[in-house]
């Protein structure tokens, strides 16, 4: 081990092969017993505890609905219609090749809509994060900006853009623009400084430090951000769809849902109000919620339940 | 030993050195004013040299390796290091978005060497720390003793001729913390490492250093060196390491005596 040319002062160790093997002999024992397993759970526990409760709750409410309508709880179709007729109206907009298109046309929106809000508000973020002036100047305002509803950006959206497809986007943007910016501003406010200081002494530091340590350490926060981003392009979206209806526009969700106010059915009315329900949730399981549950997974971060 | 040491650092000038403090002080701003926390603090590390900062809590021993790391500046006085040093933590400091492997890689990369050697060298490492297999591995996936050989193979990948260390075996069990004393000792003498370490068991120190130096607190001044020339591998129960830290105990306790008599 002390080999020649190492230093003179070295010379006081001892080679002890015996000494080495044991030593790693231990070694390997305690790393065996004090390694963490961990497995993805089984196909079959997922299906007991996190699929099947969400349908039996789905279940339970269209029982409960169809009661309403079977026992004559509620007997007017212009306020209540029966699920059979929520049902028939999907299938007449299935046949008629409809259905597909409202919701293209609100999902290509709000996904386009979300990925301009990420474009402005990852920069933004960043900057509010990093530069202390433009923190103090407008970081209040942007976390004041979340709890504004979007719906209020309607109308001055509408006089400034018109009937356009631009003012919906206007309204999406400073719906999600805020929640990913500031969700990025609490990523990297939680990174630990500790991991600042490893980077430091690793030679990260300017912009470097913000590529490899600052930016990775926030990716947590900054995909909370996303989530949320997400749910305010879509309910921004919707309120622009609803509140601005116009021919050029093309029917989306939002105007399916005006459209079954205007002509007074009931159905059609549900009919809006379930898709705009079921394309958020969709979105959000198929894109944002594996995206957080790898990134957290990945850092041992996931508690399971 | 002790001469071998003292022609090391005799015969070569003033390059041949790993650190080199020179009447170094640092204060802090405090409620009181001016809080001065090292106090002409003067202290070589000779190259390949294992010395241990020992002391109790406000002697500045983490603030005195931050300077050394050049994390933070000096109020007086000056710190020459030949390159700049790696420093391990109490903490791991293992970056979890990365795996073991690419912790180590991302030191590597930092440092500059080539992409298609990253890969190897890493896995080397690994073998080091006796982790051969764990390149993939989490950081979460990990032991706490584990981890603390991954962050010390990160530490080596900078290849600097200095390695600080912050109590790094002070939040492991004590198995696992001897076990890491072997570790430490079998890499420290197989490299041409210089080992800056503070800490404030003496027995640790005791088991690991060549010289051990006792920092008085508030301010932190050196109190009293010590050459420590038993034979390596020490191991923590030996006579000759409780003699030892026996007689240093006894002074580190003086020291911390004098703080409750004002």
């Amino acid at each position: 081990m002390a080999s020649t040319d190492s230093p003179a002062a070295r010379d006081g160790v001892k080679d002890g092969a015996k000494h080495s093997n044991d030593l790693a002999g231990l070694e390997a024992g305690l790393d065996a017993l004090e390694s963490v397993q961990t497995g993805r759970t089984p196909f079959r526990e997922t299906l007991v505890k996190k699929i099947l409760p969400p349908l039996l709750a789905i279940a339970l409410v269209l029982v409960v609905w169809q009661a309403l309508i079977s026992f004559k709880i509620v007997d007017d179709p212009t306020k209540l219609p029966s699920p059979s007729d929520v049902w028939g109206e999907i299938e007449d907009a299935w046949l008629q090749g409809t259905l597909l298109g409202y919701i293209w046309t609100s999902v290509s929106r709000g996904l386009f809509g979300f990925l301009l809000a990420l474009a402005i508000g990852t920069p933004l973020g960043l900057l509010v994060a990093r530069v202390r002036f433009v923190r103090a100047a407008i970081g209040p305002i942007l976390s004041g900006l979340q709890s504004l509803p979007s719906v209020a950006w309607v109308p001055p959206a509408v006089i400034w853009l018109g009937l356009e497809p631009e003012m919906m986007y206007a309204v999406i943007l400073l719906g999600a623009v805020p929640s990913i910016a500031n969700g990025l501003v609490s990523g990297v406010d939680q990174v630990p400084p500790l991991f600042l200081r490893a980077g430091r002494t690793l030679g990260a530091t300017g912009l470097r430090g913000a590529w490899y340590i600052v930016m990775p350490a926030a990716l947590p926060g900054y995909v909370a951000g996303m989530k949320q981003g997400w749910a305010f392009s879509w309910r921004s979206l919707m309120a622009a769809e609803i509140i601005a209806s116009s021919p050029e526009l093309g029917v989306g969700l939002g105007q399916l849902l005006e459209n079954g106010r205007n002509t007074s059915s009931m159905s059609m009315v549900f009919l809006a109000i379930l898709l705009i329900l079921i394309v958020g949730i969709a979105i959000d399981l198929l894109i944002f919620s594996p995206l957080e549950r790898r990134v957290l997974r990945s850092r041992g971060l996931l508690v399971k339940s | 030993m002790a001469t071998a040491l003292a022609k090391a650092a005799d015969g070569v000038q003033a390059v041949e050195h790993a650190a080199r403090i020179e009447h170094v002080s640092k204060s802090f701003a405090g409620p009181a004013g001016q809080q001065l926390v090292l106090d002409d603090i003067t202290l070589d590390v000779a190259p390949g040299e294992f010395v241990t900062l020992l002391g109790a809590s406000g002697c500045g021993k983490s603030t005195l390796l931050n300077l050394v790391a050049g994390l933070d500046e000096p109020t007086a006085g000056s710190i020459t290091t030949d390159g700049r040093p790696a420093l391990m933590f109490q903490e791991h400091a293992l970056f979890p978005w990365l795996t073991a492997g690419k912790n180590i890689e991302l030191a590597l990369k930092l440092r500059g060497v080539p992409k298609n050697e990253r890969h190897g060298r890493a896995e080397e490492l690994l073998e080091l720390v006796r982790l051969k297999g764990a390149y993939g591995k989490r950081v979460h996936e990990l032991s706490g003793g584990m981890r603390q050989r991954v962050a010390l193979a990160r530490a080596l990948a900078q290849e600097s001729k200095l390695l600080l260390m912050d109590e790094p075996f002070a939040a492991l069990d004590a198995i696992t913390r001897d076990v890491l004393h072997d570790e430490l000792t079998r890499i420290w003498s197989e490299t041409q490492l210089s080992v800056l370490f503070v800490t404030h068991n003496v027995r640790e120190a005791v088991r690991l250093a060549q010289r051990v130096i006792l920092l008085s607190s508030r301010p932190g001044r050196i109190a009293r060196e010590w050459r420590v020339d038993i034979p390596q591998p020490r191991r923590i129960e030996d006579a000759a390491v409780a003699e030892l830290s026996v007689e240093i105990t006894e002074e580190l306790r003086g020291e911390i005596r004098r703080h409750g008599q004002h």
